[in-house]
C-alpha cells in the first residue's frame, strides 16, 4: 500500500480549478517531487496534504486512512514553507524544539532529541542565536531540522531553495538527498526548477493548470515524455508536427511536413494498428540526439536532411547550434566540444547535414 | 550609520540642522525650561498669596531663600504617599483593563479583511471628534441614579436584598471613565504591532503540532509584547497625571496625584508643594518607563 494516496482530488477558489481531478500515489521512503509553472496549483496540493486546505471532492489517504477530518496539527506530515517561517523570538534550538514541546514530550528527551536534531543539520555551534542571525542557507536547515525532529511520516518542502542562490542551492540540493537517505522520511517537494526537480526525486509529477500531466522517474520523463507541455517544459527540445504515415509493432514512419518521411521509435502504449493511419500530432527530438555534419556526412543516418547554420551558441562545454531546414523549421543541435582548442566546427552560413537516429526522439499524439 | 554621516556634505548637514531644530526648540522651551523652573520652585516657600516667596527679602523676619521644607512635608505625611501608591494601583489597573479589553479587538481588526480594517481603526479613533469633557459628562448621565444601569443593578440587588449602590461619584465611575478614555491609545499600538505578523508563522507553529491555546501564547502573545509595551505607556503615564476625570466622576474619597497637585496651585496656592508633588510624580514616571523599556529592550535582540 502507497504512504499516500490522492484520490480524484479537486480543489476550488470561486469557479477556477486549481487543482482539477489530481490522483497521485506516493511511496514510503520516496523522495517525490511536483514540477510545473507558478500557478499550477503546487502549493494547493501541498496545503491539502498537510490541512490547511480541504479538497473540494476526492480524497487524501494516510497509511490508508482518510486524513479529511484530521486537522493539520493532529497530521502527523511536516511543512517547510518558502519562507521558512522560522519563530524570530526564539532561539534555533527553540525553534527546533518547538514541535517536541507542543507534542508535551518529557524534558530530557526534548534536550536530547534537539540536540541530536541540531548535530544532523549541522548547527550545533548556532544553537543559541535568533533566526536574524544566521544566513539564508543556515535558516533553512533550521527549518529542516524544526520539520524533522519529530519524526514525521511526511515531509512536505515548497520550494525550499527558490530563495537561495545558485551556489547554495546546489549545495543544498546535495544535502537534502543525504538527508532524505539518512532520516529515510518520505520527501513530497515542490518546484519550478526542472533541473532541480530532475536531480533530486525518484519520481516526479508535471502539472499544467491543475492537472497532473505525467508521473515518472526523472529519466523516463526526460527521454519519454508523454504530451508536449512536458516536452516542451523539460529541458530544451526540437518539436516539429508530424502526422502518422504507419504505426507499426516495431516502428512508427511520419510525414513531416515540407522535410519528408521520417521513422520514429514506436508509440508507446500503442498496439500495432491502434494509431490510425493520418493521425496528427508532433514529432519530438533532444538537441543532443541531433548529429550535425558536413554536408552529406550524416547520410548513414535513416532520417537526415539538408540546412544551413543560422545560428550558434558556445557554452563551453557544447555548441549549440540553430540549423535552418529545407521546410523553414529551426532544429537545435548539440556538438560537445571534446577536441581541445576548437571552440566550434562549423560558422553561421554554412551548409550542413543534419539528421537522427531511427529510435531517437518521440511522436507525440495531439 | 556613522560612516554616512561623515559623508554628509555641508548643505545636508546644514538642511538636517533647520529640519531638527524647530521640535528641538520647542521642547527645550516648553518641557525642559519649565522643568528646571519647577525643581527651583519646589525648594522655595510659597508667597503670602500664592506664587513664591522672594529669594532675597527686605525683611529677614518673612519667608524667603531656599528650604528643603516641601520635601519634608512630603514625606512626613504618609497620606502624599498614599495617594501616589493609590493613583499608581488605579493607573495599573486602567491598563490592565485596557489591555485586556484592547487585545481581542485588535487581534479581531488585524486578522480582518485588509479593505475593512481601515474603517474599524477609524472607528476606534472616532471618539475623538467630540470633545474630551463632553464625553466624560456623558458618563455622569449614564451613570447616574436614574440612568438604565443604574435602576438594573440596584432592581438586581433589591432583589437579593442588598442595599442600593451609588454608581455614579464612586472609585467604579472613575475606572470606567479612565478605560473608556485610554482605551484607544492601548488598541493603535497592538493593532500595528499585530498586524505586522506573518501569518506564515501562524501555519507553520499548526503544522508542527500547536492547537490554537499553543498558537496564541508561544507565537502570537510573545511577538506582540513590543506592542504591549507602547500601548501600555500610553495609557499608564497619562492616567497616572489624571484630574479631570477623578473631579468629574469621583467621590470626595477618590482624589489621585492629578488632583492633589491642581489643588495646590488652583485651591490652596502652594507652589513650591505642587512642584514637588509634580516632580516626584515625574521621576515616578520616569521609574516607570525605564522599568518597562529594560523589559522589553531584553527582547529586542531578535527584532
Ligand atoms: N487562497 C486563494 N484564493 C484564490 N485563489 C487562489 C488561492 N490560492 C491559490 N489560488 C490560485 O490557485 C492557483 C494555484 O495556486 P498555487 O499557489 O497552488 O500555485 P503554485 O503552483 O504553488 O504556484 P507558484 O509556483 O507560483 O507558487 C493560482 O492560480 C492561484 O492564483
Ligand atoms: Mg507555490
Amino acid at each position: 500500500m502507497a504512504l499516500l494516496e490522492i484520490k480524484n482530488v479537486t480543489r476550488r477558489f470561486g469557479d477556477f480549478a486549481a487543482v482539477d481531478n489530481v490522483s497521485l500515489s506516493i511511496e514510503a521512503g520516496e523522495f517525490f517531487t511536483l514540477l510545473g509553472p507558478s500557478g499550477c496549483g503546487k502549493t494547493t496540493i501541498l496545503r491539502m496534504i498537510a490541512g490547511f486546505y480541504l479538497p473540494d471532492s476526492g480524497q487524501i489517504l494516510l497509511d490508508g486512512k482518510d486524513l479529511a477530518d484530521t486537522p493539520p496539527e493532529k497530521r502527523p506530515v511536516r511543512t517547510v514553507f518558502q519562507s521558512y517561517a522560522l519563530f524570530p523570538h526564539m532561539t534555533v534550538a527553540q525553534n527546533i524544539a518547538f514541535p517536541l514541546k507542543m507534542a508535551r514530550c518529557a524534558p530530557q528527551d526534548i534536550q536530547k532529541r534537539t540536540r541530536e536534531t541540531l548535530e544532523q543539520v549541522r548547527l550545533a555551534d548556532k544553537a543559541e542565536h535568533y533566526p536574524n542571525e544566521l544566513s539564508g542557507g543556515q535558516q533553512q536547515r533550521v527549518a529542516l531540522g524544526r520539520a524533522l525532529v519529530s519524526h514525521p511520516r511526511l515531509l512536505l518542502l515548497d520550494e525550499p531553495l527558490a530563495a537561495l542562490d545558485a551556489k547554495l542551492r546546489e549545495e543544498m540540493q546535495l544535502e537534502l538527498i543525504s538527508l532524505q537517505r539518512e532520516v529515510g522520511v518520505t520527501f513530497v517537494f515542490v518546484t519550478h526548477a526542472q533541473d532541480e526537480a530532475l536531480a533530486l526525486s525518484h519520481r516526479i509529477a508535471v502539472m499544467n493548470r491543475g492537472r497532473v500531466e505525467q508521473v515518472d522517474e526523472p529519466s523516463k520523463l526526460y527521454g519519454f515524455p508523454q504530451s508536449r507541455f512536458v516536452a516542451d517544459f523539460i529541458g530544451h527540445i526540437n518539436m516539429m508536427d508530424a502526422q502518422v504515415i504507419e504505426a507499426a509493432h516495431g516502428h512508427t514512419r511520419l510525414a513531416i511536413p515540407g522535410l519528408g518521411e521520417i521513422t520514429a521509435p514506436p508509440v508507446a502504449g500503442v498496439t500495432a494498428g491502434g494509431l490510425a493511419s493520418g493521425a496528427k500530432g508532433a514529432f519530438a527530438i533532444r538537441p543532443e540526439q541531433v548529429r550535425i555534419g558536413i554536408h552529406g556526412e550524416a547520410a548513414e543516418l535513416k532520417n537526415h536532411f539538408p540546412g544551413e547554420v543560422r545560428n550558434l551558441l558556445y557554452r563551453g562545454d557544447v555548441t549549440v547550434y540553430k540549423v535552418h531546414l529545407a521546410n523553414g523549421l529551426m532544429v537545435e543541435a548539440l556538438l560537445p566540444n571534446s577536441a581541445p582548442g576548437r571552440a566550434e566546427i562549423f560558422e553561421v552560413g554554412d551548409t550542413v547535414s543534419i539528421g537522427w537516429r531511427h529510435d531517437a526522439g518521440v511522436f507525440l499524439h495531439a | 550609520m556613522r560612516d554616512n554621516r561623515s559623508r554628509l556634505s555641508p548643505a545636508a548637514r546644514l538642511t538636517k540642522w533647520l529640519v531638527s531644530s524647530p521640535p528641538f526648540a520647542f521642547l527645550l522651551l516648553f518641557f525642559v525650561a519649565p522643568g528646571i523652573i519647577m525643581v527651583f520652585a519646589s525648594f522655595r516657600y510659597p508667597g503670602e498669596f500664592g506664587g513664591l516667596a522672594p529669594i532675597i527679602a527686605a525683611d529677614p523676619n518673612t519667608l524667603h531663600g531656599f528650604t528643603l521644607e516641601t520635601y519634608r512635608f512630603f514625606f512626613g505625611d504618609f497620606i502624599y504617599t498614599e495617594i501616589f501608591a493609590k493613583s499608581f494601583l488605579v493607573a495599573l489597573a486602567t491598563t490592565l483593563i485596557c489591555l485586556i479589553m484592547a487585545y481581542p479587538l485588535a487581534l479581531l481588526i488585524a486578522r480582518s479583511p485588509k479593505n475593512r480594517r481601515d474603517l474599524m481603526v477609524l472607528l476606534v479613533i472616532l471618539p475623538f471628534a467630540s470633545n474630551f469633557l463632553i464625553r466624560i459628562y456623558a458618563w455622569m448621565i449614564l451613570l447616574g441614579p436614574q440612568a438604565a444601569l443604574s435602576l438594573l443593578v440596584n432592581g438586581l440587588l433589591g432583589a437579593f436584598g442588598v442595599a442600593p449602590v451609588r454608581l455614579l461619584f464612586s472609585p467604579f465611575a472613575v475606572l470606567v471613565a479612565l478605560v473608556y478614555v485610554h482605551l484607544p491609545f492601548m488598541v493603535l499600538p497592538l493593532y500595528t504591532n499585530l498586524e505586522k505578523h506573518d501569518p506564515a508563522l501562524l501555519d507553520a507553529a499548526r503544522d508542527l503540532g500547536a492547537n490554537a491555546w499553543q498558537r496564541f501564547w508561544r507565537v502570537t502573545f510573545p511577538l506582540s509584547l513590543p506592542g504591549i509595551f507602547s500601548g501600555s505607556t500610553l495609557v499608564f503615564i497619562p492616567v497616572l497625571g489624571m484630574f479631570a476625570i477623578p473631579d468629574i466622576l469621583g467621590g470626595t474619597g477618590d482624589m489621585l496625584i492629578g488632583n492633589l497637585i491642581k489643588e495646590q496651585f488652583l485651591g490652596t496656592r502652594d507652589w513650591p508643594f505642587g512642584s514637588t508633588l509634580s516632580i516626584m510624580l515625574t521621576i515616578t514616571v520616569l521609574a516607570c518607563v525605564w522599568f518597562a523599556a529594560r523589559l522589553g529592550g531584553r527582547r529586542r535582540r531578535h527584532a
